[in-house]
């Protein structure tokens, strides 16, 4: 089985139970997950004047964790993500290759000031998970059916979708795993 | 409708900041567009040259030719590829200049996820519908950018079949036909709808200068390379890369010209003048003639092997008195043209004027009758062009004195324009229609001298 580390970046995201997560991934995709115990420091990836880490350099710091042997590894980190030329990102990913990143900071109802909700909260988080990782498992975005790889830009959007693959991207991953 | 597939949309991101490109690489590619990028102008052009760019994402501020600049250049070939500006200096100046000039729409970075997909998802809706509206006209498929080629003649037709045939390939052409007939027109149109035409296509009239300046014209040469060499300079094989040369009256180049042509179109390289380094000689060569390049191969004015080169595919160019048809079509076109120009009401043109249009010989064809309506115009009071108004003597063409022949009217005529304007070559070719070169080629044809 293909193994994937989650490594959490700067500090431990509030609110959210990584093996909780863990769970959530395993019951999707047939990938064994192991959670990183400290978190990892991601200072460099700091843009002062955006007050943003710059998510690219994030996989960057993420490929270079000798200690992490596994297949994947994926980041989850409570701060705003953002590339140069967009306002921000959810997460990023490298397409059919080791390293995807997600933010919970836009995840939370009380970014868009809604009453709190852990069980939104997970399920969000479970669903950005599924799609970055499924972004390093050759996946691109999936515009004909409901899954988890359709692209989201709203956080109204993940909602939206399901915590699943539809059938396509299902024999895709099928191949790969 | 058919499924629409994202990989069959191109995408080409300009920006000059890599992290740019990289990001809205990686982002459009999660989508499944194709993705090219470049980081400046030139890039870009030729990145539109070797895909099929859809949709162009353009920033502003780049070293070189800045985002606007080539939008519009983008813009002289192509009016359809779709392009949004993103850029990180936003002005309503600058916006509105760019949606003027054709932007699809204008963003500022950094841009909102939403807005980008948004931005992206419109423009692709529009692809969308153009190319159901393509398919609907597949089966037509004409030339682009011939709106001013005026011709409904079968002769006419046959040369733009002609042009449509060789256009797309890279091959030579050669284009015979008397002056003023369009052979620049032709040229152009070949060029527009060739794959070259993100490039520009480079004019170069062999005849108009000595052999020793047309070697630094078209080789262009090294600073210092020869007293008075200042600068480095670009010459026209080298500005005419990725694009085409034109060659108009290559019947006139000198022998030494025509073996440094020969060797750079064997080499497909060549050197400045004073330069060391070859620089490549990536172009499609035209080329255009109004004399008989055969007889000139035979009297051994033209070397047989160069006319081998560029005698590959021949469009023969008919005169204008070969396809009278055109001639009403032509007329209003240029009354239409000059009265917008000089912003007059467009006069008419009265059935007499028409019929003396219709029977004149017009030995300088298209140009000739362009500069007879253009002056008309210009004289014309009453708004209906008249027989008096056109600079042509009626009936010396439509009665010609039994004996003689068009010739020999041709020289008697040119004899008489040229005492007219004190032998005054420019203003007399001008009168005449033809340019100075074929002025002198025809002094020199019928012998007259100024006289003493
Ligand atoms: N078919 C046409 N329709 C409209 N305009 C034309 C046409 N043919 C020629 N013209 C016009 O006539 C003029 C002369 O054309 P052009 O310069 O292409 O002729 P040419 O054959 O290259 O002449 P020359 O041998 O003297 O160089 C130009 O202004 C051109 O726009
Ligand atoms: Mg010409
Ligand atoms: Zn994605
Ligand atoms: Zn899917």
């Amino acid at each position: 089985m293909r193994e994937v580390t989650v490594i959490p970046l700067g500090s431990h995201p509030r609110d959210v139970e990584l093996e909780q997560l863990k769970t959530g991934i395993e019951r999707v995709i047939s990938v064994e997950i192991t959670i990183a115990p400290r978190p990892l420091d991601i200072d460099g990836a700091l843009d002062v004047s955006r007050k943003q880490y710059h998510s690219t350099s994030i996989l960057a710091t993420l490929l270079q964790q000798s200690d992490v042997q596994t297949e994947r590894v994926l980041g989850i980190t409570p701060f705003d993500l953002f590339v140069p030329v967009l306002t921000f990102v959810f997460g990023q990913a490298q397409l059919n290759d080791r390293a995807a990143v997600f933010s919970t900071f836009r995840l939370h109802n009380e970014f868009y000031g809604l009453p709190r909700s852990g069980e939104l909260l997970m399920g969000r988080c479970i669903k950005e998970a599924l799609h970055e990782l499924g972004h390093t498992f050759g996946l691109r975005h999936c515009i004909t059916q409901p899954c988890v790889m359709n692209s989201s830009t709203y956080v109204e959007d993940i909602d939206l979708k399901p915590a699943d693959f539809c059938l396509p991207c299902r024999e895709h991953l099928g191949v790969v795993l | 409708m058919t499924a629409f597939d994202p990989s069959d949309i191109t995408i080409m991101i300009v920006d000059d900041e890599p992290s740019v490109r990289q990001s809205l690489a990686a982002w459009f590619e999660d989508d499944g567009y194709g993705i090219v990028t470049a980081q400046n102008a030139a890039e870009a052009l030729q990145c539109m040259q070797d895909h099929t760019v859809d949709i162009i994402l353009l920033d502003i501020k780049m070293p070189g030719m800045d985002g606007l600049a080539l939008q519009d250049r983008i813009r002289e070939f192509n009016k359809e590829v779709i392009i949004i500006i993103i850029t990180a200096f936003a002005t309503v100046d600058t916006a509105v200049r760019a949606l003027k000039a054709g932007a699809f729409d204008y963003t500022t970075k950094p841009v909102d996820p939403d807005e980008l997909s948004h931005l992206v998802h419109n423009a692709v809706e529009k692809i969308r519908l153009q190319r159901e509206n393509l398919a609907l006209r597949e089966s037509i498929d004409h030339l682009q950018f011939v709106d001013d080629i005026i011709g409904e003649s079968a002769p006419m037709q046959q040369v733009l079949e002609l042009v449509k045939t060789v256009a797309p390939t890279d091959s030579t052409v050669l284009i015979l036909g008397e002056s003023g007939t369009g052979k620049e027109l032709i040229a152009r149109a070949i060029h527009m709808n060739s794959r070259r035409r993100y490039f520009p296509i480079i004019p170069v009239n062999c005849g108009a200068l000595p052999e020793t300046l047309l070697e630094s014209e078209l080789f262009g040469h090294e600073k210092g390379a020869f007293t008075g060499a200042q600068y480095r300079r670009k010459g026209k094989f080298e500005m005419a890369q990725g694009g085409s040369l034109f060659l108009d009256e290559i019947g006139t180049l000198s022998l030494k010209s025509q073996i440094d042509l020969l060797r750079v179109l064997e080499d497909r390289e060549f050197h400045r003048l004073g330069g060391e380094r070859s620089v490549k000689a990536d172009f499609r060569l035209i080329c255009a003639t109004n004399v008989d390049l055969e007889r000139e191969v035979k009297t051994a004015i033209f070397r047989e092997d160069l006319y081998y080169r560029i005698n590959v595919f021949t469009i023969h160019l008919p005169a204008l008195r070969e396809r009278r048809a055109d001639i009403p079509l032509l007329a209003t076109h240029f009354v239409q043209r000059h009265a917008r120009s000089m912003n007059r009401a467009t006069p008419e043109l009265s059935t007499e004027a028409m019929d003396v249009l219709l029977t004149h010989d017009w030995p300088g064809n298209v140009r000739e009758l362009e500069n007879a309506i253009e002056r008309a115009v210009v004289i014309n009071k009453s708004g209906v062009i008249t027989p008096a108004d056109l600079p042509l003597q009626i009936g010396r063409n439509s009665a010609p004195p039994r004996g003689t022949s068009l010739s020999e009217m041709e020289k008697e005529h040119i004899q008489h324009m040229l005492d007219e304007n004190a032998w005054n070559i420019s203003r007399t070719a001008e009168k005449l229609g033809i340019d100075r070169v074929t002025l002198y080629n025809k002094l020199e044809k019928y012998g007259l001298k100024r006289p003493e």
